[in-house]
């Protein structure tokens, strides 16, 4: 395994949680380069072979089992687009944590465009947790572009965690699922930007199998004068269940366009979305500030709790 | 103790002409004395409650804080020299959680979960159903009052206002914060506690009654002189009529 430097070291703490090398099965990515593997009996990881990538298999069963896949991009203009292909074999139940870091320090820009695609099997059960995460002072932007697609098989389970809170310039997130029968997808996103940052998140769900669900969730804080969209789409094209909700604080200059859109292709999908913006409530910050805090304090517990 | 000299508080109408919602008011809350000022709706009970902690500030008039004058003072530094407030309709928060509130109030980030616990017991809520609810809309309207209250009872300040604490609150729970607020009453020590309220179970805790109308104060003195000429009236009032005149959500002014 190459050894991480500090700073690498730190973001795969930011975007993993991770402080050592975990247990189970990892691939780490360091500035393009494989910078550690694990495999287990029922986890085989490999590198595609024309080297845009890696499989992830998961053997049908596996129970328990997690697979880390963090990168780190320290390295000031460096450009990879990444596609990971996830294979979760039927009746297994696994947590899958990715996440994605920049350390942009020098002028030119940074950008890591990671394609995840999942294939979940029959009955399995899948927690994905994916954070983003940008540092450094340099002018280089550093730039995320995830792609997400998911088709899920008969009652299959799929838990999606996506965090980006702090230091990425400019996002686009696209994440698109495919539910057969039965299977449920649940989506919990949390954004915030700052500065002149940019993100737009865009979903599109589609409930294809008879008693499909799927719950799309986005909380999202703009401050400065950053700008973000929310445009997620759950389409019903059988008897199933959608919902998809969006809620937002805006601070400063900040500005969020949410489109939350629903269609329904099949009288029995029933399908609601919400949408709320607003700036943070008059009467939360008397709240806060009645036990003590000050304005500023009170605003970031507000923030931390509705991002948590 | 807390005084407030010739403390007016006046707001414009759609004429542009003032209307005083506190009229020259004076008043002393003594240390070691549970106060509970009681009058007709819209006659500046909760104006007032808002003015002592800072949430408005007065037109003209003073108000000391064991000597400070606290007039031009924040919200923050009010609560930091020791006024704690319970609001009238407590505020929801999406994503805080219940034991993250109690912290704040406590002042100790690092106060355990059964410490926490102790101040949702006392105010008759089962703490471990609740300790890790969020302080948001899947909670009814008595359960954030309770919370409320017990966020105000983990300050442990010098002062402690409520207002209206009844407000909301079914019967069976009633009962339940009548005997919070005695215990209160017992806990007393150098702090104060003023109430604002129309229920009578709280005006008899009371060792001094405030009546308020009209932004004036009609009548004020020790318990056994006021309150048996408030009895029957909308100043004192008893639970179940209350309950029965659909008067609990109502809003003063």
């Amino acid at each position: 395994m190459i050894e991480l430097d500090a700073i690498q070291k730190r973001i795969i703490e930011e975007v993993a949680d991770l402080h050592e090398v975990p247990a189970g099965a990892y691939n780490f990515r360091a500035n393009s380069k494989l910078a550690g593997r694990n495999t287990t009996a029922n986890i085989d990881i490999v590198s595609k072979e024309d080297g845009t990538g890696i499989d992830i298999r998961i053997k049908p069963g596996t129970k328990n089992e997690s697979v880390h896949i963090p990168v780190v991009v320290s390295a000031s203009g460096l450009k990879e687009t990444v596609y990971n292909d996830f294979y979760i074999g039927e009746d297994s139940d696994v947590v899958i944590v990715a996440g994605c870091g920049i350390h942009n320090c020098g002028n030119q820009d940074s950008e890591h465009d990671g394609i995840h695609r999942f294939y979940v099997g029959k009955g399995a059960k899948c927690r994905y947790v994916e954070k983003h995460y940008g540092s450094g002072d340099g002018e280089g932007k550093r730039i995320l572009n995830p792609g997400t697609e998911v088709y899920m098989e008969e009652n299959s389970s799929m838990e999606m965690e996506m965090v980006q809170i702090k230091g990425v310039d400019s996002t686009v997130r696209t994440t698109i699922a495919k539910l057969d029968a039965g299977a449920h997808l649940v989506v919990r996103e949390r954004l915030m930007t700052h500065g002149d940052q940019k993100a737009e998140s865009i979903y599109k769900v589609e409930l294809n199998g008879e008693g499909s669900a799927a719950d799309v969730v986005s909380r999202s804080v703009a401050r400065d004068r950053s700008w973000q969209k929310f445009d997620a789409c759950i389409a019903g094209n059988a008897p199933s269940s959608g919902h998809t909700e969006c809620d937002s604080i805006i601070m400063d200059e900040g500005r969020i366009l949410a489109v939350p859109s629903l269609e329904a292709n099949c009288v029995d999908s029933m399908l609601v979305h919400e949408a709320a913006i607003g700036k943070i409530a008059g009467e939360q910050l008397v709240k806060l500030m009645t036990l003590g805090l000050t304005e500023a304090e009170a605003e970031e517990q507000i923030i931390n709790g509705f991002l948590k | 103790m807390l005084e407030l000299q010739h403390v007016s508080f006046g707001v414009s109408d759609d004429r542009n002409k003032n209307i005083d919602i506190i009229d020259d008011l004076s008043l002393t809350i003594e240390d070691r004395k549970f106060v509970v000022v009681t009058g007709p709706n819209g006659g500046g009970k909760s104006t007032l409650a808002r003015l002592i902690a800072g949430v408005e500030r007065p037109t003209s008039g003073r108000i000391l804080f064991d000597g400070t004058d606290i007039t031009d003072m924040s919200i923050t530094d009010r609560a930091k020299l020791g006024i704690s407030f319970a609001f009238q309709q407590p505020v929801r928060f999406k994503g805080l959680q219940v034991v993250d509130l109690i912290r704040l109030a406590s002042g100790n980030q690092t106060l355990s979960v059964s410490d926490a616990c102790e101040y949702l017991s006392s105010v008759g809520l089962c703490a471990r159903d609740y300790i890790s609810r969020e302080v948001n809309s899947s909670l009814s309207g008595g359960e954030l009052k309770r919370i409320e209250i017990a966020t105000v009872l983990a300050r442990k300040t010098k002062l402690s206002v409520f207002d209206e604490p009844e407000a909301g609150i079914d019967l069976w729970s009633f009962q339940n914060l009548i005997r919070v607020f005695e215990k209160m009453r017992e806990d007393i020590r150098d702090s104060s506690i003023m109430i604002i309220s129309h229920q009578e179970r709280i005006l008899q805790i009371a060792d001094e009654v405030v009546v308020l109308a009209d932004g004036k104060i009609r009548q004020q003195g020790p318990r056994d002189e006021i309150l048996p000429g408030l009895i029957g009236t909308d100043a004192a009032v008893n639970a179940c009529e209350r309950l029965m005149d659909g008067q609990t959500n109502g809003r003063a002014v």
